[in-house]
C-alpha cells in the first residue's frame, strides 16, 4: 500500500511537468500586451520599453522559458504584474478562504446527497423518493450564481440574518457553501439512489434480510459499503466541479479566494499568477485522483495495489 | 441499445395485427408513458417557437428601448415582467435571450458532439495507439471542470459570445468520444457487421451506415442532457462579464447587471432566474424521460 502510494506519488512529477510547460506556452499565447495594461494606456514608447524590460517580456520566449523553470525549481513563481508582490505570497493569502469553502460544501453536499440517495432508494417510487428526486433535478438545474443571489435576497437582505460578503466569520460561510455544494448534493443523491438500487436487488442482500438482520443493520452495512465504491469516484470528480464552482461563487459573494483571483489575473492578463494557479489547480486534481484510488482500497478490500 | 441497433439493420416483421414495431413506435410508446418528459417536451418545444419568432414576438425593442418613466418598476399590464434600472422591458429581453441561450447552448454540444463522436467512433474502431492517445486526453478533459478549463479559452480568445460557444463546446467532447467508444467496441463485434466486411464493404461504410446508426440513441439522451449544462456554464462566463457584453440580453449578464440593484429591484433578476431555471430543468427531464425511453433494461421489469 505504502509502496503503490510513492509510486504514484513519484509518478506526479513528469505529469506535473508537461502540465507547466503547457501552461508556460497556453498563457503567452494570450492576446494583448501585459506591458501595456502594467503602464497605463498613455505611455509612451520609452516607459513602454523600460516595463517590458523590467518584466522580463523583451527576452526571447526560450530564455523565458528557461528562466521560468529555473525559477519554478526554486519555488519562485514570480512577481504578480499588478500588484507587484510575489505571486506565492497572493495565492497563500487567498488559499485558505477557498479550500475551507469546498470542504465545508463538500462535507454537507455528501452527506445530504447520500442521505437523500438512500432513502430514495429504500421508498422507491414512493413520495420519499418523488420528493428526493424533484429536489435533486432541480439542484442540478438551477444555476449556482443565481441561486447564490437569491439566498442572499432572502437571508441577508430580506431576513437580515446572515451577512452577504466577506469571509470573516463561520456565519460568512453559510451561504457560499450551501450554493456552491447545492448541485453537488443533487448530482450525490441521484448517483447514490442508482448505485443503491442496484445492491439492493444483490442476492447477499437476500441472504442478509433471511437470517433475521434488522433492515437497518442490512441497509446502512450491507449495502452501504458495497454501494458506495461508484459513490466515491463520483465525489472525487465532484471535486473538482467544486473547485471550478467556486469561481462563479465566489464572484457572487465577493469571497477573497483563488477563483475570484484567477478571474481578476484572466481579466487583467497577470500572467504569472494564472500560470501559478492553472499549476495549482492540476496538482490538486492530481492528488485527489490519488486520493480516491487509495479510498478504494478501504472500501473494498478486495482490490489490491501493487 | 444493441437491440435498437439489430433492428435498424433488420426491420422486425413482428405485424401483430395492427402496427409495426419500429424502433421509432416503440420508442414513442415508452415515451408516451411519462408526463413528466412529455411536458418537458412540450416546453422545449414552446419555448424553440418563441426563440425563433422572437424578434416579431417582442413588445418592445430588447436594447434600444428606454422607458424613463418606469425605471425599476414592477410587473404590470404593459410590461408583463417589470423593467429594469435602465427601462428595458424584461420580458422582451428574456424572449430575445431564449434565442441566445439555446443557440449557444445547440451550437456548442452539437459542435463538442460532432467532434467527440468522430474521435469515439475512430478510437473504438481502430483501437491501438490512437485510441490510447484520444482516451488519454479525454481522461485529463473530463476530470478538469468545465468552467474552469471555458475560462482558459475566453481567456485566450477573448470574451465574446461565438468564443463562448467554443470553450463550452470543448469539454463536451470527451464525454461523447468515452461514450460513442464504448458502443462501438461493443457493436464492431456483433456478426452483422462481420456479415457486412465480408461482403467487402468500406470501413467508412461500416462505420457511417452500420456502427453510427447503433450509437445514436445513447448520444440523442446525452446531447439532451449536455444541453442544459452547457446552457448554465455559457450563462456562468457571461455573469462572469467574459461571454456575451452589456446591452446584449444574454440570461447570465442580465443577471449580472442586476447585482447592482439588488436591493431596489429584485424582480430584475428573479426572471432572468427563473428563465434559466425552467430552460435547464426541461431539457434535464427531457433528457432523463428520453432515456427510459430508450433503454431497453427498463422494459423488461
Amino acid at each position: 500500500m505504502l509502496h503503490y502510494f510513492l509510486k504514484r506519488l513519484l509518478g506526479l512529477i513528469p505529469t506535473l511537468l508537461i502540465v507547466s510547460v503547457l501552461v508556460f506556452f497556453f498563457v503567452h499565447m494570450l492576446p494583448g500586451d501585459p506591458a501595456r495594461l502594467v503602464a497605463g494606456q498613455d505611455a509612451d514608447e520609452q516607459t513602454l520599453a523600460l516595463v517590458r524590460s523590467e518584466l522580463g517580456l523583451d527576452k526571447p520566449l526560450p530564455q523565458q522559458f528557461v528562466s521560468y523553470f529555473t525559477h519554478l525549481f526554486e519555488g519562485d513563481f514570480g512577481r504578480s504584474i499588478r500588484t507587484r508582490r510575489p505571486v506565492s505570497t497572493e495565492i497563500a493569502e487567498r488559499f485558505m478562504p477557498t479550500l475551507l469553502l469546498t470542504l465545508t460544501s463538500m462535507v454537507w453536499a455528501v452527506v445530504f446527497g447520500m442521505a437523500i440517495g438512500i432513502a430514495s432508494a429504500v421508498f422507491r417510487n414512493r413520495w420519499p423518493d418523488r420528493l428526493g428526486m424533484t429536489l435533486a433535478v432541480s439542484g442540478i438545474s438551477f444555476p449556482a450564481f443565481a441561486l447564490g443571489m437569491l439566498l442572499m435576497q432572502i437571508f441577508s437582505v430580506g431576513l437580515g440574518w446572515l451577512p452577504t460578503v466577506g469571509a470573516d466569520s463561520w456565519k460568512h460561510y453559510i451561504l457560499p457553501s450551501l450554493t456552491l455544494g447545492a448541485a453537488v448534493a443533487a448530482v450525490m443523491a441521484r448517483f447514490t439512489r442508482a448505485s443503491f438500487v442496484d445492491v439492493l436487488h444483490e442476492d447477499f442482500v437476500r441472504t442478509a434480510r433471511a437470517k433475521g438482520l434488522n433492515e437497518r443493520i442490512v441497509i446502512l452495512k450491507h449495502c452501504l459499503r458495497n454501494a458506495l465504491i461508484p459513490v466515491v469516484t463520483m465525489m472525487g470528480l465532484q471535486f473538482g466541479f467544486l473547485l471550478g464552482g467556486s469561481i462563479v461563487v465566489e464572484a457572487v459573494f465577493n469571497w477573497p479566494g483563488v477563483g475570484r483571483l484567477l478571474v481578476d489575473a484572466v481579466a487583467q492578463r497577470d500572467y504569472p499568477v494564472i500560470q501559478a494557479l492553472v499549476l495549482m489547480f492540476s496538482l490538486e486534481f492530481i492528488l485527489i485522483n490519488l486520493v480516491v484510488d487509495l479510498l478504494y482500497g478501504v472500501i473494498n478490500p478486495t482490490i489490491r495495489y501493487s | 441499445m444493441t437491440d435498437t441497433a439489430t433492428e435498424l439493420v433488420s426491420p422486425v416483421s413482428a405485424t401483430t395485427g395492427e402496427a409495426v414495431r419500429t424502433p421509432l413506435r416503440e420508442f414513442w410508446r415508452r415515451f408516451r408513458r411519462q408526463p413528466v418528459a412529455l411536458a418537458a417536451l412540450t416546453f422545449v418545444v414552446l419555448l424553440t417557437l418563441l426563440a425563433v419568432l422572437a424578434p416579431w414576438i417582442v413588445p418592445f425593442d430588447p436594447e434600444n428601448y428606454f422607458d424613463y418613466d418606469q425605471l425599476n418598476a414592477g410587473p404590470s399590464w404593459s410590461h408583463w415582467l417589470g423593467v429594469d434600472p435602465l427601462g428595458r422591458d424584461i420580458f422582451s429581453r428574456i424572449v430575445m435571450g431564449a434565442r441566445i441561450s439555446l443557440a449557444t447552448g445547440l451550437a456548442s454540444v452539437a459542435l463538442g458532439g460532432l467532434v467527440g463522436t468522430t474521435l469515439g467512433l475512430l478510437a473504438g474502431y481502430y483501437e491501438g495507439w490512437w485510441d490510447r492517445i484520444v482516451m488519454r486526453i479525454c481522461d485529463v478533459l473530463f476530470a478538469f471542470p468545465g468552467i474552469l478549463l471555458a475560462l482558459g479559452i475566453v481567456a485566450i480568445l477573448g470574451g465574446s459570445l461565438f468564443n463562448v460557444v467554443v470553450a463550452v463546446s470543448v469539454f463536451s467532447v470527451p464525454a461523447f468520444a468515452r461514450l460513442v467508444r464504448g458502443n462501438t467496441l461493443v457493436l464492431k463485434r456483433m456478426t452483422y457487421v462481420e456479415a457486412v466486411r465480408s461482403i467487402g464493404a468500406s470501413d467508412w461504410t461500416i462505420l457511417v451506415r452500420h456502427i453510427l446508426p447503433g450509437t445514436v440513441s445513447s448520444i440523442v439522451v446525452y446531447f439532451t442532457m449536455r444541453l442544459g449544462t452547457s446552457i448554465i456554464t455559457a450563462a456562468s462566463l457571461s455573469f462572469l462579464g467574459l461571454g456575451a457584453q452589456p446591452p446584449t440580453p444574454e440570461w447570465g449578464a442580465m443577471l449580472n447587471d442586476a447585482r447592482a440593484d439588488m436591493v431596489n429591484a429584485p424582480h430584475v433578476a428573479l426572471f432572468p432566474s427563473l428563465a434559466i431555471f425552467f430552460t435547464v430543468l426541461a431539457f434535464n427531464l427531457l433528457g432523463d424521460g428520453l432515456r427510459d425511453a430508450l433503454d431497453p433494461k427498463i422494459d423488461r421489469k
